[in-house]
Parts: C-alpha cells; structure tokens; sequence
C-alpha cells in the first residue's frame, strides 16, 4: 500500500469513528477543495442574503419590527464572518473569496436572486428560507470538519430565532386586514418553491453527495432534509391559514409524510446558472459597494503601516 | 410655556434625532466598506432605534391620549420632526457618514451626561443607558477620523470635505427655543451652551488627530427644534412611514 493509500485509509478511519477533522490533520486534495466551496459558498450566501432583507429594512413597519429586522440581518452579516473564518482554516484569503465570488467563480444560495416585494417577504424569508436554513445548518452542525461543525452549532442557535421572528410576522399578517392576508398568501406563493428548491437536486441527480456522505462533510441526503422542511412546515403554514400553493400536496398516513408535487428543476438551474431575477442586481450590488469601500480599507492598511512603522 | 408639554417637545425632539440618525444609518446596511465596518454601522443604528423607542414611549406616556410610541413615529410629518438638521442630511460616502455621526455623538454625549442632573427621573434613566453607547458611537467615528487623517492623502481630503459641508449644521444643535427656557427653569433640562463647551472640546481634539481644521463659513443653517427642516427629511418619512400611512389601522 502507498503512503498516499494508507492516509486515504486512516482518514476514512477517523471520519468512520465519528472523529473531527482539525486543520493541521492530513486530509485528501477532494475533501479539502469540497470543503473550501461549501463553506465559502455558505459564507456568500449570508453576506448576499443581507441585501433582499436589507431591501426592508427602512420600510419596516414599527419601532420593533425595525429593530428585529436589522439584528436579524446582522446576525447574518455575523455569520458570514464565522464562515470566512472557518474557509480560512484551509490558508484561503477572505480578498480571495470574495474575488471568486465577483468573478462568478464562487456562488451562493440562489434564494437570495428572487426579489423582495412586500413587507410580508420579510416574513417569508424568516420563516421558509432560515426555517430551511435550520434543517441543512442542524445536519451540517454535525460534519466531520471541527472548525465548519462548530461555526454551525453557534449559527444554528441564532436561526432559531429567525425563524420565529419570520412566522410571527406571517402570523401577524394572516391575522390582520385583508390586504395583509393577501399579501402574507402571495409571499408564500412565490417563496414556497424556491425554499424547497435550496435543499439541492433530487438524490438521483446530486453530483457530490455520494463521497461527501463518505466523508461525512454532508451526513444526510438532500430529498431527506427537503421532506424534513416539508413535513414540518406545512402544519406551521395551516395553523397560521396560509395555503401551500402545491395542488398535489397530500398527507400520507402510512409513512407520515406530506407528499408534494413535482419541483420545477429547470427554474432552478436557470437561477444557478445566473438567471434569475436577481442575480445580475445581487452581484452588481455587492461589487459596487466593494469598490466604493476601497479607499476606505487603503485608508485602514495606510494607517496600520504608519502605527507599526513607529 | 406649561413644563410638560414642554418636556414633551423636548422628548420628541431627542426621539426624533435619534430617529432620524438611526434610519440613515440604516441605509448602510450591505453597503459598508468592510463586512465589520457593515455590521458596526447597523449596531450604531441598531442602538439608536433603541434610544428613540424608550423617548417616544416616554413621550406617548406624557401625551397621554392614547397614541403609541409607534403613532409618534410612523404618523408624524415633516413640520412636527424636531430633529436636528444634521442627522438628516444624506449620507454620502463613508467619510461623509463618519463625520456626521462624529458630531452627533459628540453632542449628545454631553447632553446625556448633563440630564443625568435632571429632575425628571424618566429622562434620567433614559439617558442614563443611552449615554454608555454613545459613548462606544463617539469612540468608533473618532478612531475612524483619526484614521482618515493618518491613512492616504484621499481620506483626508474625503473627510476634510465632509466637515466643511457639514459644520454649517452644527450650531443648529444648541439652537434654543421657549421650551428650552421653561425645562431650565424647571431643572429638567440644561443650558445648551454649556453642552457646546464640551461638545468643542470633544471636536477639537479629534480633529488635531485627524488633521482637519474646520471650516470658515457665514453659511450657518438652523432650524431643527422648530421643525423647520431641510429638503431631505420629507422624501426620508415617506419611505419610514409608507406602510403605517397606507395600511391605516393595521398591525405588524
Ligand atoms: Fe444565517
Ligand atoms: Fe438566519
């Protein structure tokens, strides 16, 4: 046996016995790569999702409303420094990411490139998007990389409440005038789909699943963690009046589970692959704000030379 | 001038400036420079909205006619906002904004400090809370003055403009009317000169660090406590209040 297989077989060894992989540890090229997109993906994805809720953020509706939204929105901004720190673990550079990420190397979560219309999306987003977020974070929490597990144990304690704050807003909505109830309905029209759609591609057609469930970076499948989010969310979305706007929806009682229609897949590629409402705003956005910052980090860096120097 | 319609004028007008600073404040959210930078700016913001909410509850308690805190800040229009002319000016760049939260920290820091004194046992507890964060708001805006002025030739200059745009605002804070007089006499509130001594002090040793000399200029604008403001606030309240005018009556 090589040196190289007799690594491969001690590493798998260890992620077997359920041990964490720390950053010094040896670790194959592949796990390293996949881990290194994941995480600064997942990292992307809290610091674009920032601008769709961030959209609301003046408009919001009341003293507390406001103040909910904004520390919501900047426990994402927090938690989009969690991960870059937990990327940077592997030696990558948060400037290097972030490249990658304008160069449209990099993606993040395609939720965010569907618009934000009315305040009852606040709700929406609290509720569907974090409430899918909690089910992929409690099973990432679990993965067999220290630095990428624990930034989700401290993460998933916040989403909770993000969650909460998204279904008392739809609650607050369903239960006020008619205009809100209308509202509340058609948030949950246009976000239900695309939720179910941010657990990934069905089993049958998820390229990486199979090493990274060896590997155990992804403990659970992603048709699993959807039917999860599914069973779950459909009660909270009755219990409020909501109805999910999926026609083949029905509850099976052998197996437990709600039973959904078909997921239209080839929305979600052309949302992956750059076209969706919003990716060409997202990534506009977040470029321009990064060059206008530009003279303000030459400024930091100028100073902290001149500390240092004396 | 009866003292506690007074004291709720006086309370407006604090709410109102924190208000108003808050949601510019606000507007930086995805926007900063740096994701640190970012988050800071929403804390700032984020403790501001705070401070309005305790002083318009404060003041909904005086009013006493069963309008809320919210109704006091989602109902109001441009002509009965007492805040100061400052913190409705638009943000610019990040220099710009810096500046602008430099001066209003550096006096309300005082104020707060001085309504420690006060009578009114509300306001004191209020401010009291209040003061210990603005103190962490003035820290964060000077270090960042302080860096501008020592970093490049660029963020000097951004900065020095800032100022010069700026201070035409400043006097506008200790801008007194009868209101003023009657919270005086009635030792609830304080001779805003004697906050101007030490909001200079605060200025003038920061702007030392940060090599910024401030600017000669007859251009002096004032008008706050009287609710005369400048073009900026009304395009503000109708994007702050567009849902509480267009849902009337609902609740979120
Ligand atoms: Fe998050
Ligand atoms: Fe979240």
């Amino acid at each position: 046996m090589s040196t190289q297989e007799e690594s491969l077989k001690k590493f798998q060894q260890r992620i077997d016995a359920d041990e964490k992989i720390e950053p010094r540890d040896w670790m194959p090229e592949n796990y390293r790569k996949t881990l290194i997109r994941q995480i600064s993906q997942h990292a992307h994805s809290e610091v674009i999702g920032m601008q769709p809720e961030g959209n609301w953020v003046l408009r919001a509706p009341s003293l507390r409303a406001k103040k909910i939204l904004l520390a919501k929105i900047q426990d994402e901004g927090g938690h989009g420094l969690y991960l870059y720190s937990a990327a940077e673990t592997f030696g990558v550079s948060r400037a290097e990411m972030i490249q990658q990420l304008q160069e449209g190397k990099a993606k993040y979560s395609s939720i965010f490139n569907y618009p934000t219309l009315t305040w009852a999306d606040m709700g929406a987003i609290g509720w569907l998007v974090d409430g899918a977020a909690i089910v992929n974070q409690t099973m990432l929490a679990k993965c067999s990389y220290g630095p990428y597990a624990r930034a989700m144990l401290r993460i998933c304690k916040e989403e909770g409440f993000h969650q909460r704050q998204g279904y008392e807003i739809m609650g607050k909505m369903m239960n006020g005038t008619p205009a809100q109830r209308e509202m509340a309905q058609d948030a949950m029209n246009r976000f239900w789909w695309p939720s179910l759609m941010m657990f990934g591609p069905p089993d049958t057609e998820s390229a990486h699943s199979a090493e990274s469930m060896n590997w155990k970076i992804k403990v659970e499948s992603n048709d699993k963690l959807r039917q999860r989010f599914i069973d779950r969310t459909v009660e909270q979305a009755h219990h409020i009046g909501l109805t999910v706007p999926d026609k083949d929806l029905k509850f099976n009682k052998e197996t437990m589970h709600w039973e959904f229609g078909p997921i239209n897949w080839d929305e979600f590629w052309t949302v992956v692959k750059g076209n969706g409402p919003c990716n060409h705003q997202r990534m506009n956005h977040h470029i321009h704000y990064h060059n206008e910052g530009a003279w303000v980090r030459e400024a930091a860096s100028a100073y902290e030379r001149k500390i240092s120097a004396n | 001038m009866n003292t506690q319609e007074a004291l709720l004028n006086f309370c407006l007008r604090l709410a109102d400036n924190n208000m108003i600073a808050a949601q510019r404040l606000a507007e930086w959210c995805s926007r900063g420079p740096i994701l640190e930078e970012d988050l800071a700016l929403t804390n700032i913001s984020l403790d501001l909205f705070g401070q309005a909410e305790n002083f318009y509850e404060y003041a909904a308690t005086l009013q006493n006619n069963g309008k809320t805190a919210d109704d006091l800040a989602f109902l109001r229009s441009e002509r009965e906002y007492f805040n100061n002319l400052l913190v409705e000016q638009p943000n610019g760049d990040f220099a710009f904004s810096t500046m602008k939260q430099f001066l209003y920290a550096a006096f309300a820091k005082p104020l707060y400090e001085a309504l420690q004194a006060s009578k009114d046992e509300t306001l004191k507890g209020i401010t009291s809370k209040a003061v210990k964060e603005i103190k962490y708001h003035l820290r964060h805006s000077s270090e960042w003055l302080v860096r501008f002025g020592n970093g490049t030739e660029e963020s000097l200059k951004r900065s020095q403009t800032a100022l010069n745009e700026l201070w035409r605002y400043t006097d506008d804070m200790f801008l007194m009317n009868d209101n003023d007089k009657a919270l005086i006499e009635a030792g609830i509130s304080i001779d805003l000169n004697t906050v101007k001594a030490s909001f200079m002090a605060t200025v003038n040793e920061i702007f030392k660090a940060a090599h910024l000399s401030i600017p000669e200029t007859n251009n002096i604008i004032t008008g706050g406590c009287n609710a005369i403001h400048s073009e900026h606030l009304g395009v503000m309240l109708c994007e702050m209040q567009y849902l509480q005018r267009a849902h009337p009556g609902a609740q979120w």
